[in-house]
């Protein structure tokens, strides 16, 4: 990976660390368990999973404030977890039942939640950039000093709308953080093939947008980048870009066969970078936990994942009925 | 304790796969993300790598097995020093449950509500009128709106300082200011995005199209974001916006800049589709829009921006959706029509009415939700119908009504319902081919006199 700023690993406490360790681990067990279930065949469809990636939406949700808003594409489980939503009511709505945050009728990649503000789960690559900005608008115009994360992927950086959407966010000063979570493949296609400049983070300059890069591997890293950037916004001081540069060990999604790269690179990054094995060398070597401490986080987490499951497959497919609710709200 | 490997999933549609090969042997120690075999589905050869760590201890299924359904065990992985022979200790694969066999409704559309139709007038009698363009209509009724409601402010290029392209925004930044009557740069998709972000985020945005033709920019944002989320998210939030602009064909401005996206809009569930033929509709129902909770289509026309026409002078005068009006009463023909469609409707009625036939005329208004009671109760009166638009004929708006009719009203037809609409050819440019590319009151003469065998 390119160079890039990482932490001091300073000042952070034990119960800090404990936290994004746990708040990763779930992210990741969660994500297993749904490539599990999606193997048995009771997840459908499109189904992209974030491991690897975990890093990246706990390091920045450590700066928010309640009434902060987030919306990103379609790789969206991390997220949702990230910001405090049910393990349950996620796994439902992969397994497309009732009890899911939609009832079932969003799935993997459409799912919502007013009381967290989390608003989706995009499938359209880019098209939550503009939402994300319009979200901030809406705070802007209320006058309250929330901010937004707009998050989306290095193949989506390509998109015109996302420019569109620069360049009326920084004329009109608006409190969103563009979050350009750079795995570094979009599907199949490696940012050295899709890109003409690899560095995503200054693509906001010619706009008049600040931009930073982060190691995405590096929770501390990006936790701190996340308070500058949204310090900067809360200000009123308009836009912010936030390049993370992350890697997913997994496919594109379930159907990817994953021959644009080769094994080894995914295998070097999962040794030398892992996310979760970087704050758990932290917590042994700073003696802030013991084996048998973190074992009992594992434990406990994968307790909390086998529950979503159940729920999920307990949870009866929606009435038929629902077919035709939600399409229109009354007046 | 022992777990038994499934044959897995690998793709939205594989049901069975071949295992071509394994990659580890039986004691084989194996950690989350190792591959232990190579497995080809329909589509390519995936690789299956561990979730969990442990000890390979039966191989089920050989490599170069073929047809192996999902689901099958294919291994068994372990702890140190288990017994792993069998795997009885693993629980059984867990059925998927069966897709609810098909209770589907008989038809596609939701059950249609064939209730009388809504006879009320749309102001009471003896009301005051007073003439009015539909462009000051529309530019009261927004300006009414914004004042009753904080949240509402318009948004698009030219609206602000330049008072609007065609004038319809005309003194709203004067009395609502910047921060409610936003300039916009020239980026159909983006600002179309952002307004439905604003609506998510509890706004009640009006984005004005400086036409329609450049809303194509935007459709995305339109259908997928503003359309579809209130139902993707399971009725949390939507987006109550209204989309407004003129539509269709002006005058002499070419193919680009001339196309009806009635039918198109109109299409789409989750969207409500208002295009107006005179000011009294404009106005009332340009507040029901902005007050519905839903994002709304309004199509305006920019021929009929100067027109003139009645409007009661009421303090707060709404039109509600789904209610068609009865421009023309008439016995012998029905014909349906909307928006600027109407002027050729409402002149081939009158000439009709010279030459001894009586038509009734009917204006949708809506064409989401469409009147259809309106309309049935008129062609069970008359037994003929036509439809008059000027949008492109194929997969029409007088195609979805004159199916209706076929499915609803058979048997009280006359004679096979026409659709007359615009020719099915780009708009030219030439003063003599434009007239024939739309519709023509001659054309829609004739077909009522095709309906009625005169
Ligand atoms: C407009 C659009 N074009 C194409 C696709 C198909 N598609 C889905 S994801 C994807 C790759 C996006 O990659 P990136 O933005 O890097 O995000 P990542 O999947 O790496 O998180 C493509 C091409 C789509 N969903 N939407
Ligand atoms: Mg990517």
């Amino acid at each position: 990976m390119a160079a890039k700023k990482t932490s001091k690993k300073s000042n952070v406490s034990a119960d800090e660390l404990l936290a994004y360790y746990r708040d990763m681990l779930l992210i990741r067990r969660f994500e297993e368990k749904a490539g599990q279930l999606y193997g048995m065949g009771l997840i459908g469809g499109f189904c992209h999973l974030y491991i690897g990636q975990e890093a990246v939406v706990v390091g920045l949700e450590s700066a928010t404030k309640e009434g902060d808003k987030r919306i990103t594409s379609y790789r969206d489980h991390g997220h949702m977890l990230a910001c405090g939503m049910d393990p349950n009511g996620v796994m439902a709505e992969l397994t497309g039942r009732e009890g899911g945050y939609s009832k079932g009728k969003g799935g993997s990649m459409h799912m919502f939640s007013k009381e967290k503000h989390f608003y989706g789960g995009h499938g359209i690559v880019g098209a939550q950039v503009p939402l994300g900005a319009g979200l901030a608008f809406s705070d802007k115009y209320k006058g309250n000093d929330n901010v937004t994360f707009a998050y989306f992927g290095d193949g989506a950086a390509n998109q015109g709308q996302i420019y569109e959407t620069f360049n009326m966010a920084a004329l009109w000063d608006l409190p969103v953080i563009f979050v350009i979570e750079n795995n570094q493949y979009a599907m199949g296609t490696s940012q050295a093939r899709s890109t003409s400049t690899p560095d995503l983070y200054t693509r906001g300059e010619a706009f008049g947008i600040k931009g930073e890069i982060v190691d995405g591997m590096d929770v501390l890293a990006v936790k701190e980048a996340s308070e500058k950037a949204v310090a900067h916004c809360r200000a009123g001081k308009g836009p912010y870009v936030l390049e993370v540069k992350t890697y997913r060990y997994r496919g594109h999604s379930m159907s990817d066969p994953a021959k644009y790269r080769t094994r080894d690179e995914v295998q070097k990054m999962r040794d030398e970078r892992d996310p979760i094995e970087q704050v758990r060398d932290m917590l042994l070597t700073g003696k802030h936990a013991t084996e048998d401490d973190l074992k009992a986080i594992d434990k406990e987490i994968k307790g909390v994942v086998n529950e979503s499951a159940e729920f999920a497959k307990e949870s009866p497919e929606p009435d038929l009925s629902e077919l035709w609710t939600d399409i229109y709200t009354d007046a | 304790m022992a777990t038994e490997l499934l044959m897995p999933a690998l793709s939205p549609t594989m049901e069975e796969g071949t295992l071509a090969k394994w990659l580890v042997k039986e004691g084989d120690e194996v950690k989350s993300g190792d591959i232990l075999a190579e497995i080809e589905t329909d589509k390519a050869t995936m690789e299956f790598e561990a979730v969990d760590e442990g000890i390979v201890g039966k191989i089920l299924i050989a490599e170069g097995t073929e047809g192996v359904k999902v689901n099958t065990p294919i291994a068994v992985i372990g702890e140190e020093g288990e017994d792993m022979s069998t795997a009885s200790a693993a629980p059984a694969a867990e059925e998927a449950p069966a897709a609810a066999a098909a209770a589907v409704p008989a038809t596609a559309a939701a059950p249609v509500d064939f209730a009388p139709s809504d006879k009320s007038p749309d102001w009471p009698e003896g009301t005051e009128m007073k003439s009015m363009t539909v462009r000051e209509a529309l530019n009261e009724a927004m300006a009414e709106e914004m004042t009753r409601d904080e949240d509402v402010f318009l948004m698009g290029e030219e609206v602000g300082e330049y008072q609007g392209a065609y004038k319809i925004s005309q003194g709203l930044l004067d009395k609502f200011g910047d921060k409610r009557v936003v300039d916009t740069p020239i980026t159909e998709h983006g600002f179309a995005g952002i307004a439905t972000g604003a609506a998510f985020g509890g706004l009640r945005p009006i984005v004005e199209f400086m036409t329609f033709n450049f809303a194509m920019q935007a459709i995305d944002q339109i259908i997928n974001s503003a359309a579809k989320t209130l139902y993707m998210s399971g009725g949390q939030m939507g987006a109550p916006m209204v989309f407004r602009g003129p539509n269709g064909a002006a005058a002499r401005v070419g193919a680009q800049h001339s196309q009806c996206y009635a039918a198109w809009y109109a299409q789409i569930p989750g969207l409500k589709v208002v295009m107006p033929y005179t000011a009294a509709d404009a106005k009332g129902l340009m507040k029901t829009a902005i007050r519905d909770n839903n994002p709304v289509i309004f199509l305006e026309n920019e021929i009929l921006y100067g027109k003139s026409f009645d409007v009661p002078v009421m303090d707060d005068f709404t039109i509600p959706f789904g209610k068609a009006r009865v421009a023309v009463e008439g016995d012998d023909v029905t014909i349906v029509s909307f928006g600027i469609g109407m002027t050729y409707a409402m002149e081939a009625a009158e000439k009709l009415a010279e030459e001894g036939i009586s038509a009734e005329v009917i204006d949708l208004r809506t064409l989401r939700p469409i009147d259809y009671a309106t309309v049935l109760e008129s062609v069970q009166k008359t037994n003929r119908c036509i439809t008059v638009e000027e949008g492109f004929p194929v997969g029409s708006i007088g195609n979805h009504i004159g199916a209706t009719i076929m499915q609803e009203a058979f048997d009280y037809l006359d004679a096979p319902v026409i659709n007359c609409a615009g020719k099915d050819v780009p708009m030219p440019y030439a003063a003599n081919l434009e007239r024939h590319a739309l519709i023509t009151t001659e054309e829609v003469i004739a077909a009522v006199k095709q309906v009625t065998y005169r």
